[in-house]
This record gives structure tokens, C-alpha cells and sequence, in this order.
């Protein structure tokens, strides 16, 4: 198991419970992991408060939304799970909200016209995670399940057929590197966010992981495919979300009309304020879907140069409210707001900019999550298969979990399919580890004018700027170009940390190199799609083009920069219609 | 315009520690995470002299995960919701000192997880098959209980516990809180006797001195004495029943 996150910890109960012995490889204490950052919570039409939701409705608002570029069935197959998946967790002692019965109280999100999503406060995901870390508690103190915490996958062994028995592990620590034998191997390493620098993402979510199986034959699909949230608070080191809600209760945004204008916020005169949303969506004002306000800030901030201060950041306003509402129905994202950037939003604008969130592509897997590799599997965010061109809200905790338990079953078929292999570990386990072991090695040597933090701070400058909300064909060569450029400069590195112990430095030079080649399968795959569907957005091409591109697009590790090819989508449960939300 | 850092450094564990001075150039809004990632970007000490990055850990940056724990200013607290505007310069950071070091600014807290299986710290699920609702609960229990649940296992109340210290084994505020959130869920109930014979043992509940410093530093409000002093109740009456053989 490689990765402890929602998707890794739920496979790993599976797991334990089948009665495998697992070995779960984590960078960070799973407790720690990515899908604590989830807040709003998880959908799953149980149909609570009598509207008629059902499973197929679900289903229909997740394909709807994803643009039609999700394969159906195993969609169909995740919405008609979800009610039991929230069952589960509740029996698992995750505190839900409640309703006066004490039954579990469901909320309205994004994309959906019913109360399907069941939350816990404004930390659903932190909560799920810590459900399952107990569940995974209990298998360890029962020695179902060993922890490598601290620990990061190198990336698989496969043995003369190709077939995935293990991978290569480092002890970020000690820096010590190993082989781990597996009759099986999921990924469940999450998003790829890092690449653009500063996103809503923790740390880690490099995608790493999947990046050497992916140059070691794994096919990576609907990578072009990233969704950004239109309201991130911009900080020096990430972005952090600023909720949909500040807007649903009124918030307005704006910027100065003069470029540049750098005197305080509540300075700035009413005439001399732009309200752009307001003006160009007179109907929707500040509540315009998702995609359109991302694109409008974007456009104002990055083309026009019209952010506030000449930063990419616009005002979100709530001044104008009075104090005890805000405080009633948005206390708690004011708080965060307060806390992070020290600045109170009773008082002045807040800063807002759209911020990389989730990714939709990822390494592709077959209905039972199996990837191109046999005997490697994957699930969460790290695969591709459940969101199509565009993620709907409070779906993300959903699919980490039943990918996760998909993955266990079809991991434990796997397993004994393969029982009468030689015992022991295949042929070129050893050298694997000698390339690993020479590879960190040749890092630690590295001497030359190049720092790694600062190739991934222009990294990713360049793929926000281009490969984010508004793409254009020359922009995007440009960039591929550069990805090239920036992959011969990373040769120049030179080590400021000589150590031979936790060398975070060493660790990160290595993954950057992995970050580069995703970040080559997301700007061609963008390049090469021409039409705009979800989050892909393309003015030259502004409409959905099926007869070229209702198609997955399939990337392919070559040296000189990804393979591209298409496979069709399964649409054979609900035809495709025209996206439109404009009329509700 | 800098920021000066006073850093102390370790370069792994058993080695002696060291202090270094750190410039950065201040921005707007900086945390404290952002002047060790201009450190990354520029390893080299206020006095000129080429040094090896800063080590710490983090991840979620937003203070719900805990990695970032460290002592800032000698307060305990995470390093992602330290701003340096609000801070005296220089901003001095250290390894909390209740747990191992790693290097620099990390430090080992896995007793603190191992505690949590002392503890037994979870629902005794059957099975994750489908089974149907869980049980009821009122929303005053599930209020009082998300606030327990939201504990990031950081290390803050153990690290300003004086009774948490080399010479004792105590178990600290977290888990004691932890076996209250487990006791109060009905299913969790079942088993309740269980956690109160792991906090009677060697390093339990009877070693809390009531200094209180706990609640003062948790990050998340826990009401971590109140759990204090209900577990200490339970733990009695449980001791109690023993006793009369019921």
C-alpha cells in the first residue's frame, strides 16, 4: 500500500480484513495525510429530506458535471454505494451533523439540486481520515498491518512479464533504500497540485509516485484535465480555500477600476471600484458557476494585470454585511481567514485569488482500478476514473473510499490468480535498487549554479499562468518548450545539503524531476485537445467537440516527451447533452 | 526589510545542537513556514556562511494535520499559522523538547500514536461490510464530541505538560480526551471499561499533576481539563465496581 490518505487506509481495512498482511508506505504519519484538508463532506443520496434523490440522480449530476468524459459504469457503480459508504462511516464513530431525530443531516453542495451531502463541521475529511487511521489502529495492534511512515515509493519492481511484484522503497529518514516484495501494490498517493507551485494541496501531492510507474509503462490519462477553485486565499507558501458560501451570503468581488491603485480597500470609492462579475453576469452577479468565475479573476489578475496591488489576488467583500450575520452563518471561514492571513474580514475585503485544487486525470486503471501494469492498482485522487473533465464537490471523499475498496477485492482476486509464481523475489529486484541507490547517489553529487526550490518555483509560475483556466495553443508550446529547457537545467543542479541523513533536499531534487515529466503530460495533453469541456478551456476552441474529443486521452513515457493517444469513453448509460447552467 | 531567525540546529539524533542566525526579506502576510522554504531557497546564515537547509515537517499548511509543531518564540504551537508580523524578532524556533529529534526542527512524536493503541482508540467495528445506519445520536452528544474528535495528535498539550517529562511515563492529555470521544459514541460505550483499565496503568490518569497548561496551548479549543477531570470520575467508579465484584 503506497499512500494513507482516505484511499489508502480504506483499501488497507479491506485488506486486513480479508486476512492479507499489508505493508503501508506512507511520507507522512497517515493521520497527517492530504484528506484532512477536505472541509464541506461527502455525497450520497439517501434521500434524507424527502426530495426524491436517488443513486441514478447522483449518478446523472456526477456525468453531467464531469462533461461526459467519465467511463459510466464504474460512476453508476460509486453512486449506488455511497449511501452504504456514509453508513459505514458512521458506524466507524465519525461525528456527522445530526438532525432532531439524531439522524445524520445532509447539505446542499455544488452541481446538485438535493441535500446529498453529509458533512461533519467544516473538517468532513479530517474526520473521515481519522475514522478509518482507527480502523487501521486496530488491524496494526492485531499485526495485520505494518506502517512505514516516514517512508516514500521509489517506484515498482516488475519481473520478466512485466507484472508489477513490489517497489522500491527510501527511508526519508535514515535515507536507507530498500526492496518490498508484494503479490500486489496500490497507489493511492493522491493529486499532482505541487507542480503548480502553490495550490490548495499539501506538501507532498507531487504525484511522484505515479510518475515513475508511469515512466516505467503505466499510462497516464485525462492529465490536461485540473480543476481550480475560483476563491483561494493567496499566502506566501499555499493557497488556502475560501469557501463558495462568503458569496452565497452576499460577498462581492472586485478590483480597483485604476491599475495599480495601491491605497487601502475601504478607501477606494464606490465609482472607482470595479464589481466585474456584476457587470458582465448581471443575472448571476457574484454567483456564477465555478468555471466562469475562475476564468473572469484569472483574466482580470494574470492578461489584464489588474489585480489588486498588481498581485493576482481580487477583493472578496463582505464589509457591507452586518457583523452579527457574518459571524452567525460564516464564522468559522472568517477565522481561518484571520488566522492565516491576520487581516479581519468584518473589517477589510478579503484577498482572494482562483488556486489549483483538484486533479481529474491521473494513472489509468481498468473497473476492478487495476493500471496498465498488472498487479499494480490504484485509487483516490491519483487515478483518473471517476470525475471526467470536471470534479463535482463533496464526490472527492466519495470516490477515495470506493476506489479504495474496489481496489482491495480486485487485489486479493489478483493476488491468488498469481499464487503458483515462484516464491521469493523476481529477477531485477536488485538492480532496481542499485538504479535507485546510484540515482540518489548521483543527486547527493550534483555540484553545479541550479537550486531545485527555485526550478520549481518558476515551474510552477509558468504551468499557473499557462495551464490552468484559459489555454492557448501558442502559450502552451511555449510552455512544453520550457519544460524541456527546465529539465536540461535540473541536470545543473548543484546540493546544498550534504547530508546523509533525512536530506529533504535530495528527496525533493528527485521528485522534481517526476513533477517535470507530469508536468509535460498535462501541457501536451491540454495542447492536443482542442475543444474547451470542464475545467479544459480553450477560447480558440470554445465549445465541446465530441465527434473529435468525447475520447481519454491516453500519455505513454517516451524519452523525448509523452505519447499521446485516445480511447473512447463509455457512454452507454446516459447520452450525452449539452452542459449548460445557466437555466437551472 | 528582513526577518532575523534564531534557529537551533541538530544534524540528526544523539549529535550536539547548535544555534543559527538567519535574514530573510520579509513579505506581506509571511508565516513562518515561508521564511524555512526562503532558507531552502537560500541556505546561507545572517554571518554569510553557506549552511545545509533548515529540516522540518509539514504538510497540510493550514492547521488541521499538526505536522508543523515546534516551539516558536519558546511557545509551542504550528509554524503554518505563525505569522511573522505578529511575532518579536528575532523569531526563535526550536524542536519541541518532550520528544526524540530527528534533525533540526523535526522531532519523532510516535509514542504519541503508539499511545493511541494503549488507549484503544477505536470503534470495535464487526466489519466494514454493509450493515445498514449506525446508531442514533442527539446533536448535543455530536456536538461535544466533534470538538473532541478534531485532535491532530501535534504533541502541544504534551509538550507543556510538566508531568510529561524523562522521568515519567505519563500518557498525556491527548489520549486521555481520546478515550473520552471513544466512551461517549453509543457502539464505543460497549467497551468503555477497556480504555479505563489502560488509563489505571503505569503512566495513566493518576499522573496528571492539574497544572492545566494543556488547555492553554491547544490549538483546537479541546476542552482537554474537562476530559481530564471526567475520565478521572469514571476511572474511580470503574475502580469502584471492581472493587464490589459488579
Amino acid at each position: 500500500m503506497v499512500g494513507g490518505g482516505l484511499a489508502g487506509l480504506m483499501a488497507t481495512i479491506r485488506l486486513a480484513e480479508a486476512g492479507a498482511e499489508v505493508s503501508l508506505i506512507s511520507f507522512v504519519p497517515v493521520k497527517r495525510s492530504h484528506s484532512v484538508c477536505a472541509q464541506g463532506g461527502i455525497n450520497g443520496a439517501v434521500n434524507i429530506k424527502g426530495e426524491g434523490d436517488s443513486p441514478d440522480k447522483h449518478f446523472d449530476d456526477t456525468v453531467y458535471g464531469g462533461d461526459f468524459l467519465a467511463n459510466q459504469p464504474p460512476v453508476k457503480g460509486m453512486c449506488h454505494a455511497a449511501p452504504g459508504v456514509i453508513y459505514l462511516l458512521d458506524r466507524m464513530g465519525v461525528m456527522f451533523n445530526r438532525t432532531s431525530e439524531g439522524l445524520l443531516d445532509f447539505r446542499r453542495f455544488g452541481g446538485t439540486l438535493y441535500n446529498r451531502t453529509a458533512f461533519a463541521g467544516a473538517t468532513t475529511g479530517q474526520q473521515l481520515l481519522y475514522a478509518l487511521d482507527e480502523q487501521v489502529r486496530r488491524h496494526e495492534a492485531a499485526g495485520l498491518v505494518k506502517k512505514y511512515e516516514f517512508w516514500e515509493c521509489l517506484g515498482p519492481i516488475l519481473d520478466g512479464n512485466g507484472d508489477c511484484r513490489g517497489v522500491v522503497a527510501l527511508n526519508q529518514i535514515d535515507m536507507s533504500i530498500q526492496a518490498m516484495a508484494g503479490d500486489a501494490v496500490v497507489l493511492c498517493t493522491g493529486g499532482n497540485g505541487i507542480i503548480y507551485g502553490r495550490s490548495t494541496l499539501s506538501t507532498t501531492c507531487t504525484g511522484t509516485a505515479v510518475s515513475a510507474a508511469y515512466q516505467m509503462g503505466a499510462v497516464y490519462a485525462n492529465g490536461e484535465f485540473i480543476q481550480v477553485h475560483p476563491t483561494a486565499i493567496p499566502g506566501a507558501d499555499k493557497l488556502r480555500l475560501m469557501s463558495e458560501s462568503a458569496r452565497g451570503e452576499g460577498g462581492r468581488v472586485w478590483v480597483p477600476k485604476k491599475q495599480g491603485d495601491d491605497r487601502a480597500p475601504r478607501s477606494i470609492p464606490e465609482a472607482e471600484r470595479w464589481y466585474f462579475l456584476e457587470d458582465k453576469y448581471p443575472k448571476y452577479g457574484n454567483l456564477v458557476p465555478r468555471d466562469i468565475a475562475t476564468r473572469e479573476i484569472f483574466d482580470i489578475c494574470v492578461n489584464q494585470r489588474k489585480g489588486v496591488g498588481g498581485q493576482r489576488a481580487v477583493y472578496l467583500d463582505l464589509t457591507h454585511l452586518p457583523r452579527a450575520t457574518l459571524d452567525r452563518k460564516l464564522g468559522g471561514i472568517l477565522e481561518i481567514y484571520e488566522k492565516f492571513v491576520g487581516v479581519d474580514p468584518h473589517e477589510e475585503p478579503m484577498k482572494v485569488f482562483p488556486g489549483v485544487h483538484y486533479t481529474m486525470g491521473g494513472i489509468w486503471v481498468d473497473y476492478d482500478q487495476m493500471t496498465s501494469i498488472p498487479g499494480l492498482f490504484a485509487a483516490g485522487e491519483c487515478e483518473y476514473q471517476y470525475h471526467g473533465a470536471n470534479r463535482l464537490g463533496a464526490n472527492s471523499l466519495l470516490s477515495c473510499i470506493y476506489g479504495g475498496q474496489v481496489a482491495a477485492a480486485s487485489m486479493i482476486r489478483f493476488a491468488a490468480g498469481s499464487a503458483k509464481r515462484p516464491a521469493g523475489r523476481p529477477a531485477g529486484t536488485a538492480a532496481e535498487v542499485t538504479r535507485w541507490t546510484e540515482l540518489q547517489d548521483r543527486i547527493a553529487r550534483m555540484d553545479g549554479p541550479e537550486n531545485p526550490f527555485q526550478l520549481w518555483r518558476e515551474l510552477g509560475e509558468m504551468m499557473t499562468d499557462n495551464v490552468t483556466v484559459v489555454r492557448d495553443n501558442r502559450q502552451l508550446k511555449t510552455t512544453y518548450d520550457c519544460l524541456g529547457d527546465l529539465m536540461q537545467r535540473w541536470y545543473r543542479i548543484g546540493m546544498t545539503d550534504r547530508g546523509g541523513w533525512s536530506n529533504q533536499t535530495s528527496v525533493f531534487t528527485r521528485q522534481l524531476w517526476n513533477m517535470l515529466e507530469l508536468a509535460r503530460v498535462i501541457t501536451l495533453g491540454a495542447l492536443m485537445r482542442d475543444e474547451s469541456r470542464g475545467a479544459h478551456y480553450k477560447p480558440e476552441f470554445p465549445e465541446r467537440d465530441d465527434a473529435r474529443f468525447l475520447k481519454t486521452t491516453m500519455a505513454r513515457w517516451k524519452k523525448d516527451g509523452p505519447q499521446i493517444s485516445y480511447e473512447p469513453v463509455d457512454t452507454s448509460l446516459i447520452p450525452p447533452r449539452k452542459r449548460v447552467y445557466t437555466q437551472a | 526589510m528582513n526577518v532575523r531567525l534564531r534557529i537551533r540546529r541538530q544534524d540528526r539524533p544523539g549529535s550536539a545542537p547548535r544555534w543559527e542566525e538567519f535574514a530573510v526579506p520579509h513579505e506581506a502576510g509571511m508565516n513562518v513556514i515561508y521564511c524555512l522554504m526562503q532558507i531552502q531557497h537560500r541556505p546561507v546564515t545572517a554571518a554569510g556562511g553557506a549552511t545545509a537547509p533548515v529540516a522540518w515537517e509539514s504538510h497540510c499548511l493550514e492547521e488541521v494535520c499538526g505536522a508543523c509543531t515546534m516551539l516558536i518564540n519558546g511557545r509551542v504551537r504550528q509554524a503554518c499559522s505563525a505569522l511573522v508580523d505578529q511575532l518579536d524578532q528575532p523569531i526563535v524556533l526550536e524542536p519541541m523538547s518532550k520528544f526524540p529529534v530527528v534533525r533540526d526542527l523535526m522531532v519523532d512524536r510516535g509514542r504519541m500514536f503508539q499511545d493511541l493503541i494503549r488507549i484503544r482508540g477505536w470503534i470495535p467495528l464487526q466489519g466494514t461490510y454493509d450493515l445498514g445506519p449506525g446508531p442514533r445520536m442527539a446533536s448535543t452528544t455530536q456536538e461535544a464530541s466533534y470538538v473532541l474528535s478534531t485532535c491532530m495528535t501535534c504533541g502541544c498539550c504534551l509538550e507543556a505538560c510538566p508531568n510529561v517529562n524523562d522521568r515519567s511515563t505519563f500518557i498525556g492529555p491527548a489520549a486521555i480526551s481520546q478515550v473520552r470521544l471513544f466512551n461517549s459514541h453509543p457502539t464505543g460505550a460497549m467497551n468503555a471499561a477497556e480504555r479505563l483499565e489502560a488509563l489505571m496503568q503505569p503512566g495513566g490518569i493518576s499522573e496528571c499533576g492539574n497544572a492545566q497548561n494543556c488547555v492553554e496551548v491547544c490549538p483546537k479549543s479541546i476542552p482537554l481539563t474537562d476530559s481530564i477531570g471526567q475520565m478521572g470520575r469514571d476511572v474511580t467508579l470503574h475502580a469502584f465496581r471492581k472493587l464490589l465484584g459488579s
